[in-house]
């Protein structure tokens, strides 16, 4: 059953035309990877998917558990359940992490018709999902994301993902810039919310990350459309030969 | 004018002249010896305190009023206001009052029985703020800290009056503070004796009197030997007044090992998108700090249609503290030239300023500051953050920092910034599931965060709610 459905979207960036008719299927409990070179619109895709101000879709689809999302504002897609870890996280001075987090928390819960955390129970939750993820204690009350390093960003991505439970994940280049250790606290974090319910999309340029992630699918991107899907072999198959070796689009 | 005239004035002989019946509630628009005499009278004043009004009113005629302030406004026409008017006639319930004042009252939070307070309406007697004064008044007359009216304080304390009035504004100080001193209708006054500290938060709600005292208020904060205080001023109700023109004078004086801190929250009627309407506010708040003294002004200014503002502080004493935290909100087509002058007199002097201007719609927001560091204030140290935040492309941000340093060795250090709420940032927060509004609202209070720490707790929670309803419908 598919829970994520984009049907030959195209969409532009400025006067730039980057997605061009892109068709893709997300699987309900599945890991899906999105790889491809740079420039082929693999950043594009998941900002299209979570409404991003940049993009401009001119045709296409994309259906939420069947229904469109398009007209959806970015913190209703949000709420339906989308999440995007972003590959490069804002810093927001003077807004600590928790209450952001408290906020963001209890806005999705209202939305499900749930009872709001109040501040000691959310920030009992918060330490402990932070502790799993290795980060420092100070992390909660600082500011959100100001003055973090590349990984404390990262792993602070993955805490949001845990806390607001969403059902579809967006992870873009959640990789990048990670040394070794944060690689493997990162990639427990999110192999933790795999439970066969959730979603996820893998986007990344490396096949490193994949080793510890392990995906169902692969989809090979390329100028705007998916021109290839596969099993995890692919990983290989990509490693050593190259985006070269997988077909034109078709 | 002539010295003949001026003489009679400072003289007082103009006192018989006056004409207006006692009895009557207002005067006339204009203003003149006869007026001024009108409000000595109708305060029961001694005769020293009509001369000292009306030698403030001698100067007043021979000033110009001053226009170097980043404002633009219709001339004022002094001689179109009416300088006395006695309380208007209160509502006899809420439902007489404007329902958009309501609805801006229960946004902030503010309690039923506060509201009724507001509006001058009577209230329960349990609730009466009458009541809990006296309460808390018995408690400071144990200590033996004067907490009261300015008028009662001139009428009770003279010596104390004379003393200090005027002795850190005084009276030709500026063209608004001269006014201020010919006309003023009533104020408070504090004095804290040596070596107590006051136990509670000093707030003109507590204040008898504290509604329509708003046009020309007096305030003189008297802080003595090792003492201290911490007086709030104002409240985050919307505030509307018939008086366009407002000019306050606030004087403050730290003894030595005193503290004074300080903190306004000024809602005044804003006007509207077109400019219309709206308060001028044009007040001089200065404090002087003698030796080992701190004084500490913090303000959350987000009403008015015109503010003119710059709360300061003499660093008269050897290792005496000046702090400044602001917080000024333009929006609609407000405009507010606001900041402070730190003067590093005595040696180890520091001194903080921290101010924060946030611009929205058509507001047009400027920092105006002075550090000025004199000859023998051996080891002075300032340090100065001016931020400022805008809202949309329609409002301006400006930033007037200067510095006077007659000694070469004197620490000054200046940083500033402008910047915009960031698409990028919003985006995030709406990302994580957080409405338009609201993440625009947690962006501002984390910029002013370092200023609403500074506030007393309850007093910052008001600001926070108030900062979220002014800036309400003012994205997009």
């Amino acid at each position: 059953m598919s829970i994520l459905e984009i049907k030959n979207i195209k969409a532009n960036i400025g006067e730039k035309n980057i997605l061009k008719g892109l068709n893709l299927s997300l699987e309900k409990g599945k890991v899906h990877a999105i790889m491809g070179p740079n420039g082929a619109g693999k950043s594009t895709l998941s900002k299209t998917i979570v409404g991003h101000y940049d993009v401009d879709v001119t045709g296409g689809d994309i259906l939420l558990r069947g229904e469109s999302i398009l007209e959806m504002e970015p913190e209703e897609r949000a709420l339906e359940g989308i999440f995007l870890s972003f590959q490069h996280p804002v810093e927001i001075p003077g807004v600590s992490n928790a209450y952001f987090l408290r906020t963001a928390v209890n806005a999705k819960r209202v939305h499900e018709g749930k009872e709001e955390l109040n501040a000691a129970e959310f920030l009992r939750e918060m330490k402990k999902t932070a502790e799993t993820l290795g980060m420092k204690p100070e992390m909660i009350s600082r500011s959100l994301n100001e003055g973090f390093s590349g990984g404390e960003k990262k792993r602070n991505e993955i805490l949001q993902m845990q806390m607001l439970h969403p059902d579809v994940i967006l992870l873009d280049e959640i990789d990048s810039g990670l040394d070794i250790d944060a690689l493997r606290a990162v990639s427990e974090g999110i192999n933790a919310m795999k439970d066969g319910e959730r979603t996820f999309l893998v986007i990344t340029h490396y096949s490193r990350i994949l080793d510890y992630i392990e995906p169902d699918y692969i989809h090979v991107l390329k100028d705007g459309q998916i021109v290839h899907t596969g099993g995890p072999e692919l990983v290989a198959q990509l490693e050593e030969k190259g985006y070269e070796s997988i077909g034109a689009a078709g | 004018m002539a010295q003949e005239e001026l003489n009679q004035a400072v003289s007082g002989e103009y006192t018989l002249g006056f004409e207006i019946d006692i009895e009557q509630d207002t005067v006339p628009p204009g203003l003149d010896e006869g007026v001024i005499a009108f409000i000595s009278r109708k305060k029961d004043e001694p005769q020293w305190m009509l001369d000292l009004r009306l030698k403030a009113f001698a100067k007043w005629q021979q000033m110009e009023e001053p226009h170097w302030g980043h404002l633009d406004y219709t001339p004022i026409d002094y001689q179109s206001i009416s300088y006395f008017s006695a309380p208007k006639q209160a509502p006899e319930s809420l439902d007489e009052v404007d329902p958009k004042i309501l609805e801006a009252y229960s946004k902030l939070g503010i309690p039923l029985e506060e509201q009724k307070q507001l509006q001058g309406i009577a209230v329960d007697a349990v609730v009466d703020s009458v009541s809990v004064k006296t309460t808390f008044s018995k408690e400071l007359e144990a200590k033996g800290i004067i907490f009261c009216s300015i008028s009662e304080a001139i009428r009770d304390y003279p010596e104390l009056i004379q003393k200090y009035m005027f002795s850190v504004v005084p009276m030709t100080d500026n063209y608004f503070a001269a006014l201020n001193s010919a006309v003023f209708t009533d104020g408070t006054f504090v004095y804290i004796p040596p070596n107590t500290r006051c136990p509670m938060e000093l707030s003109t709600y507590f204040r008898i009197n504290a509604l329509n005292t708003g046009q020309f208020e007096r305030t003189l904060i008297v802080a003595d030997t090792g003492s201290y205080v911490s007086y709030n001023e104002g409240c985050s109700a919307p505030t509307r007044d018939e008086n366009q023109l407002h000019a306050a004078v606030v004087e403050l004086i730290a003894m030595d090992d005193a503290e004074i801190k300080y903190s306004t929250i000024q809602n005044w009627y804003p006007g509207d998108e077109n400019g219309k309407g709206g308060i001028y506010n044009f007040v001089t708040k200065r404090g002087i700090c003698e030796t080992n003294a701190k004084i500490s002004w913090t303000q959350v200014e987000t009403g008015s249609a015109i503010t003119w503002k710059y709360p300061s502080c003499i660093l008269k004493g050897d290792n005496s503290v000046g702090e400044f935290y602001s917080v000024a909100v333009t929006t609609l087509a407000q405009q507010a030239d606001t900041g402070t002058k730190m003067i590093h007199l005595g040696k180890n002097t520091s001194s903080t300023i921290i101010s924060k201007g946030i611009s929205a719609m058509k507001g047009q927001n400027t920092y105006r500051g002075l550090v000025k560091i004199g000859a023998h204030a051996e080891g002075a140290r300032n340090y100065s953050e001016c931020d400022s935040l805008l809202i949309g492309d329609r409002c301006g941000a400006h930033t007037f920092p200067y510095l006077e340093s007659k000694d070469p060795h004197g620490q000054v250090e200046h940083e500033a910034t402008t910047s915009k709420i960031s698409d990028e940032q919003l985006f995030y927060l709406r990302q994580r599931g957080i409405g338009e509004e609201d993440a625009v609202s947690m962006i501002v209070h984390g910029f002013c965060k370092d200023v609403f720490t500074q506030l007393p707790m309850e007093y910052a929670v008001e600001a926070k709610a108030l900062l979220e309803l002014t800036l309400e419908g003012s994205v997009g």
